[in-house]
């Protein structure tokens, strides 16, 4: 244990020169892990952390700890046969709006479906970086880029929702410029047992600059967006003077003290999968802030308990291994 | 009784046919498990439509059984038969023509009625042709009708009782080769112990079958199959899929690693998880993936994380896998890839056989990226293909593709079983703590060309992979064009190395002559038989078949040299010749058939012999 305590954040700094380009979201991101990773209580050598394809993809070789870039959208797949293969590690996927949402989206629903105990963050910047800015399947609609010169024409994904609608048991979005709040998002995440989902906001400033400017920027964001908080109202606004009540089975928007009193907001409430499905859905409706913080925990068995499990269960039923009985079969006879 | 005489036979091919739901391949497969049992040899081919229930009567519908059974060695099913069964007109009429003149003809009456017989494309019905019933020793036996009355005190629907009629011509068939029934009543008690009134009612219409031919007149004859010569040991009658599990397991105890196998159904080699599902008390782990691609990635995951990684689909299956067997080619992590070859291309012909994966295997993936490859050759040597597939990929660290096809997967055959304690350890390479201070991930053995296992989870290891090329030693990402091109030849010199760890090829025949006939895979055994028969007959023709594909044993070249002509009968138009061809310069000559079916043992001998005749 004294060894881990001692872990500081250069100890998961690789000697690899970082590749992406100057003012990139990513780096921050990537402090912002190494920050938090030493704080686990997890020895280095336990960290495992996949990766697909894309600018975040990159992420493994920055980290000193065991990591796979593997190919792309395949990284909860490749995740999965590791933490199956050695459950005593701490898995980490890392990827991106590209990589889970289209190539990759058949894997991440069904490894939040299973509950495999991982971390999975997203790194969303609605933009295709690494083949050089076509739209991905998170960019809006109508959005022109080299590949849509008069615009896009699908309606994107919201992740968290379909987290959600995939059975996911720990969905949560951050932003790359609030540090602290992704560190604490992070470290919520590492915490749950079963796979976690966050879905991190980040800035593509060659392909896509400014994609989240209005909810960073320190003028606007107290008006488009809102950071939720386990048992606690959901205020927001410039001077914490709005908040969010349930208007029929819709949330609206109100202000504090003229209508409503502070009594009548929504609470928050991460263990009601309605109000989760509500709060992810507040993503792209202009009435309403868009959400960040954890949108929904729940405890459930995960994947990898119930298959040791039932290779107990086996044991004792069949009792243990006998190779050459097992060849053997029911029906044999002997030559002589 | 005081009637029946007991003819003495050496060899039987015989075919149960009927409807996809008439429990043909049960039938079949009892009648091969209690020959086996007996003391026969066999060799047995099912052959079933891709529709679990195709429209009944059909003739695509048919299901059928094919079995050769003797008192000497069986290398395949057989090619004509000496014994037909047809459950309905559809069995019969694709089946006859196959049928040898005076062959045994059993037929279910019951089941031609005028809606069968249209179905059947029949213009008139068989059973009341005089002549073609005397062509053959017909027995038209109404079987649904005798199964109904044999069970009238059972409490089951006429449905029920019609579903032991397949019971009722398999009494009839041990009693025509003196068979015992217990297996099979033993068999019926296990698998309806839940239900014990229908494992009553198949065996009632088991024994029907059998005191009907005790007792009628119209045979006068059974024939006895002598006991075959077999090596001293203990048997037991295997698949090829189920053997192919077992030595997966071996393996996995002989390496003292984990089996972690990652699968999705597919046709024919959905089997092999499900045997392997049943040995959790081995500590194997099963995972059904969403998918072919995830099912060939979880195993890179698990390869990465220390235990032996097994994945098994068919072509199309491996078609969606290349991209991640390029992965693990150039991460150099130990897995397997069985491919249980079907007819392609596309869907094509999803339970049939076919040999036309090959060059799939050899080069179905992009970028320069050679792949170990073996290949099994018949249902019981699976177990040992399996094996030797782990063995290269623990021992070298890589990728080996193990090529099985329909035809063995579910073809059976007696098996000497192996002692468990005579089974090779296999060493892996795993890294040692004392290793840490120069550790480096692309730092091969001299010997083997094998890169260090440092698991997830191993203090002081911390390392990254990827697919993006590696740098020589230190597997940090490199763009360098030097680089690339010695990364290239090293993957492909860690192939050519795995060929000083293979046994030479053994010839079959003399070492030299005029013919050499050069086969791989499932078609063994037609062509060893084939080639036997030539011998027989005086022919100088020997016969080679090679296991070990990629590489090849390093005595091929010679073997080759050493004979005026050679032949390679496959089930594809020319793949191995293709590679033979290429690397050799021989001008070997193909023998190709792409029909979705196993060679016939005949038409391998009559290309033998015409070849043998030209000058």
């Amino acid at each position: 244990m004294s060894d881990i305590q001692k872990l500081k954040k250069k100890d998961f700094v690789s000697d690899q020169d970082i590749r992406w380009c100057p003012g990139c979201g990513d780096y921050t991101i990537l402090n912002t892990v190494q920050k938090v990773f030493p704080e686990l209580g997890i020895p280095k050598h336990e960290f495992l952390i996949i990766s697909g394809i894309g600018c975040s993809s990159r992420f493994p070789y920055y980290m000193n700890c065991f990591g796979f870039h593997t190919i792309h959208g395949r990284a909860p797949a490749v995740a999965t046969g590791a933490k199956l293969s050695n459950p005593d590690l701490s898995v980490w996927v890392i990827t991106g709006d590209g990589d889970a949402m289209s190539i990759g989206g058949n894997h991440f629903i069904h490894v939040l479906r299973r509950n495999i105990d991982m971390n999975i963050l997203l790194f969303n910047n609605r933009i295709y970086g690494l083949t050089k800015g076509q739209y991905s399947p998170t960019s809006e609609v109508g959005k022109k880029t080299v590949s849509t010169p008069m615009g896009s024409l699908d309606h994107p994904f919201n992740p968290p929702a379909l987290a959600l609608g995939s059975e996911g048991t720990f969905v949560a979005r951050a932003i790359d410029k609030e540090l602290k709040h992704m560190g604490q998002i992070i470290t919520e995440a590492n915490s749950h047992k079963g796979t976690s989902f966050v879905e991190i906001y980040q800035n593509c400033n060659i392909f896509n600059d400014g994609a989240f400017e209005n909810l960073t920027d320190k003028q606007q964001r107290g008006l488009t967006r809102i950071l939720l908080e386990h048992d606690k109202p959901m205020i927001f606004g410039p001077e914490d003077n709005l908040g969010l009540v349930l208007d029929g089975f819709r949330l609206k928007v109100v202000e504090i003290g003229k209508d409503y009193s502070l009594d009548d907001l929504l609470v928050h409430n991460v263990h009601d999968k309605n109000l989760a499905n509500l709060v992810s859905e507040m993503t792209y409706d202009d009435k309403l802030p868009v959400p960040f913080g954890v949108f929904y925990k729940e405890d459930k068995l995960t994947y990898e308990d119930m298959m040791l499990d039932q290779i107990k269960e086996s044991i004792k039923l069949k009792g243990d291994p006998d190779l050459q009985s097992l060849i053997n079969g029911q029906e044999t006879w002997e030559v002589k | 009784m005081a009637n029946k005489v007991s003819n003495n036979t050496d060899v039987v091919t015989i075919r149960f046919s009927g409807d996809s739901g008439d429990g043909m391949q049960l039938t079949g497969n009892q009648f091969s498990n209690t020959s086996a049992i007996f003391g026969n040899d066999l060799s047995t081919l099912p052959d079933f439509p891709a529709e679990i229930r195709a429209p009944q009567g059909t003739l695509y519908g048919v299901s059928s059984f094919q079995m050769q059974f003797g008192d000497r060695e069986i290398y395949t099913p057989g090619d004509d038969l000496d014994a037909l069964v047809a459950m309905n007109p559809a069995g019969l009429k694709v089946h006859l023509e196959e049928l040898k003149e005076n062959g045994i003809l059993i037929i279910n009456t019951d089941n031609f009625t005028p809606k069968n017989l249209k179905l059947a494309k029949w213009e008139t019905n068989p059973v009341e042709n005089k002549q073609l019933l005397e062509k053959y020793r017909s027995i038209p036996v109404g079987m649904t009708t005798l199964v109904k009355t044999a069970l009238e005190d059972f409490d089951l629907t006429p449905k029920e009782k019609m579903r032991s009629s397949n019971m009722f011509a398999l009494g009839l068939v041990y009693w025509l080769y003196e068979r015992k029934l217990e297996p099979t009543i033993n068999f019926l008690n296990k698998k309806f112990k839940k239900k014990p009134v229908i494992a009553e009612s198949n065996i009632k219409a088991l024994k029907a079958g059998y005191y009907y031919g005790e007792t009628i007149e119209v045979i006068k004859t059974s024939y006895r199959v002598k006991k075959a010569k077999f090596d001293k040991g203990k048997y037991r009658n295997i698949m090829g899929n189920h053997a192919l599990s077992l030595g997966l397991v071996a393996a996995s105890q002989k390496s003292d690693l984990e089996l972690f196998f990652g699968g999705y159904p597919i046709t024919p080699a959905s089997d092999i998880l499900k045997y392997l599902a049943n040995y959790k008390n081995f500590g194997i782990k099963t995972f059904q993936a969403e998918d072919e691609i995830s099912a060939m990635t979880s195993i890179l995951g698990s390869a990465f994380t220390g235990n032996l990684a097994v994945t098994a689909s068919s072509g199309p299956g491996i078609a969606l896998k290349g991209e991640a067997i390029g992965l693990a080619i150039i991460t150099e992590l130990p897995l397997i890839i069985i491919n249980i070859q079907r007819g392609g291309p596309s869907t094509g012909l999803p339970t049939k056989t076919e040999q036309s994966d090959l060059f799939q295997a050899m080069y179905g993936r992009n970028g320069e990226c050679p792949c170990v490859v073996i290949a099994a050759s018949s249902p019981s040597d699976c177990f040992e293909t399996a094996f030797e597939a782990a063995r290269i990929a623990i021992e070298h660290m890589m990728p080996v593709i193990l090529l099985s096809d329909g035809y063995i997967a579910n073809g059976s055959e007696p098996w000497k079983i192996p002692s468990v304690n005579k089974l090779p350890k296999i060493k892996n390479n795993l890294v040692n703590s004392k290793d840490k201070e120069d550790f480096m991930p692309y730092k091969r053995n001299e010997k083997t060309l094998a890169r260090p296992w440092a698991l997830p989870g191993t203090e002081g290891f911390e390392h990254r992979i990827g697919g993006l090329e590696k740098e020589d030693l230190s597997g940090n990402v490199s763009y360098d064009p030097d680089n690339h091109h010695e990364m290239t030849l090293q993957r492909q010199k860690k192939v050519d190395i795995v060929a000083d760890s293979i046994p030479d090829l053994e010839v079959f025949g003399d070492n030299s002559g005029d013919l050499l006939v050069l086969s791989w895979g499932g078609v063994y055994g037609s062509v060893k038989s084939a080639v036997k028969k030539s011998q027989d007959h005086g022919s100088s023709v020997s016969h080679v078949h090679i296991r070990h594909i990629n590489p090849f044993p390093k005595n091929l070249g010679d073997i080759l040299k050493k004979f005026k002509k050679v032949l390679i009968p496959e089930l594809n138009m020319g793949q191995l010749l293709t590679i033979i061809r290429a690397k050799y310069l021989v001008d070997a000559i193909g023998f190709n058939q792409v029909a979705g079916k196993p060679f016939s043992s005949n038409a391998v001998f009559n290309t033998i012999e015409s070849i043998l005749k030209e000058k």
